[in-house]
């Protein structure tokens, strides 16, 4: 049970003079119950890449392939790929649109047929995933505080009780409080089995949850690797616009003024090589 | 699946050539010009003048002449519900009927007539903003409207609605392209089902677009009054318009031909 993608590439406009390569061979695999980011710098082609894994868009090169599936045009199991991978934009709270909470939760669901007596506990259970207060479900979503309704807006996704969860940049624009909220929310998630691909700029969040990350530069995959081993790539070569963490950038200053630490992001880690144990 | 990828709005095709580095108030008192003796001829020798008139202007403005006649196509429709007007309704001597249907001679020449017009007058009128830049255009407007700001005319005003209406056309696009995508990720569909189901079906694109215009008027509003607009008493140009020599010469030499035109087709009809 995984998503794969195999030599995948996307041309916009083609024979056009507008045309441009978005994304070139790339490829990747990641199952059920892990984390897998796909960072970069803006125009790497990560929100392309995003776009590929649910059928938004189609493959010009290669193929996508979702729990055995493969996504092309016209292919019947398109609307059965879209409801296991759900997608969560960038800014997602501007697709709001419902009278209420409720029915803006409860759309996906209906649109993929869920009798409507099972409609209310799918909409529980997304809520509480999302961590969106009960007392919201009869307001409208265009008087929830903005941090509510980026949560009110990824409660409408996991409504469809996807298996894989693919998320185009959602810390942007969001204080540090709930940008841990929402990692916080991530990380339950996988561990209750659902496979995540986060999208990011931010190599700081990557490297802390992922389980393997995906680094584009220019449309073209630059390391499919473990953090550990992503760091160090980074480090010996640099990609512009993706700046390594603070602490990633410390340990690699000390190393090269000759101190025994490892490379690494965590604070912790590095602070045991400085201080010993205490 | 981009959805708009085929539109081409307010179409400006940059180059370097002598009709695009005319004055936008040349180019629009030209084409005004060039509209009513459009309408002004009846002689079919001076409508194939139109025509190469139309060519040398084309050639000109270094313009492929496909991307030109490109230009006419969204109201073909219109030109030829109207010259089918003029076929079935005029009257006049028969040449053929069918049932209480009757063609006329004078029809059929009428529906020429009229159905070439419309099509000159689109033409002539796409060289406007096929070679001059929307804002360029704005400005010219509002320069030639500037005389009636005393009789309380809102010259700019209608050139500052008009710009940021043309300026935000794309993003708006792009808005509703990204809401679409957004819906059809949560499982919408645009097309499937009846019509009332299609229109339905556009409702969670619409309502969010509403939202983001609104909010994006008014982010504008703001920043426009942060940088104290305070319309257009007193306001300076980046890029002032400048009158020169070529566009005297340009239009008067439209002006010449069109007088011309109308002149010979006087004298040839009557």
């Amino acid at each position: 049970m995984s998503i794969k993608a195999v030599n995948l590439g996307h041309t916009y406009h083609p024979g056009t003079p507008l045309e441009t390569c978005a994304l070139k061979n790339i490829s990747f695999e990641f199952d059920r119950g892990t984390w897998f980011s796909v960072a970069g710098h803006t125009g790497s082609g990560k929100s392309t890449l995003a776009q590929h894994l649910n059928g938004l868009l189609l493959p010009m090169e290669g193929q996508v392939w979702v729990d055995g599936m493969e996504v092309k045009e016209k292919s019947r199991s398109l609307q059965e790929i879209r409801r296991k991978v759900g997608l969560v934009f960038q800014y997602p709270e501007q697709q709001l649109f419902a009278e209420t909470v409720y029915d803006e939760i409860a759309f996906a669901p209906r649109n993929w047929g869920v009798p409507e007596n099972e409609i209310p506990q799918r909409v529980n259970l997304a809520m509480e995933q999302a961590g969106l207060e009960k007392n919201c479900l009869k307001r409208s979503p265009f008087n929830l505080s903005g941090g509510e309704k980026r949560k009110a807006a990824i409660a409408s996704v996991l409504s469809s009780v996807p298996d894989y969860l693919v998320l185009d940049e959602p810390t942007a624009g969001l204080d540090s409080y709930s940008r841990k909220e929402l990692t916080s929310l991530l990380v339950r998630l996988r561990s209750e089995g659902m496979g995540i691909l986060l999208v990011t700029h931010d190599l700081d969040i990557a490297l802390q949850f992922s389980d393997s990350i995906l680094v584009l530069q220019g449309g073209t995959q630059v390391v499919w690797k473990k953090p550990q081993a992503v760091l160090e790539h980074l480090q010996a070569n640099p990609v512009p616009g993706l700046k390594l963490p603070d602490i990633a950038q410390l340990s690699a200053a000390l190393r090269e003024k000759g101190k025994n630490v490892p490379l690494t992001w965590q604070w912790k880690c590095l602070k045991t090589a400085l201080f010993g144990e205490k | 699946m981009k959805f708009f990828n085929h539109l081409t709005f307010g179409q400006y095709v940059p180059s370097e050539s002598l009709v695009h580095s005319l004055d936008p108030r040349c180019k629009i008192i030209s084409v005004l010009v060039l509209l009513t003796g459009i309408f002004v001829v009846k002689h079919p020798a001076v409508f194939a003048l139109w025509g190469v008139l139309l060519g040398c202007i084309t050639a000109a403005a270094r313009l492929p002449f496909r991307l030109v006649l490109r230009s006419a196509k969204p109201v073909l429709i219109l030109v030829l519900f109207t010259a089918s007007i003029h076929i079935f309704f005029t009257e006049g001597d028969p040449l053929l009927q069918v049932g209480f249907i009757q063609i006329t001679r004078q029809g059929l020449i009428m529906a020429a007539y009229m159905g070439l017009r419309l099509l000159f007058l689109v033409l002539f009128a796409s060289f406007l903003t096929l070679t001059t830049r929307p804002m360029e255009l704005a400005d010219g407007l509002e320069r030639l409207f500037s005389p009636f700001v005393r009789f309380g005319f809102p010259a700019h005003e209608l050139a500052m609605m008009m710009t940021i209406a043309l300026r935000f056309i794309p993003t708006l696009l792009d808005e509703t392209d990204r809401i679409m995508r957004a819906q059809l990720a949560r499982g919408a569909s645009f097309d499937r089902g009846g019509l009332w189901k299609r229109l339905k079906a556009f409702l969670p694109v619409l309502i969010p677009l509403f939202v983001i215009v609104f909010q994006r008027a008014e982010d504008l509003a703001v920043a426009m009054e942060a940088r104290c607009y305070r319309g257009g008493a007193g306001r300076t140009r980046m890029y002032p318009l400048c009158w020169e020599k070529k566009d005297t010469v340009a239009l008067g030499a439209v002006l010449t031909l069109v007088v011309l035109l109308v002149i010979s087709d006087r004298r040839l009809f009557f």
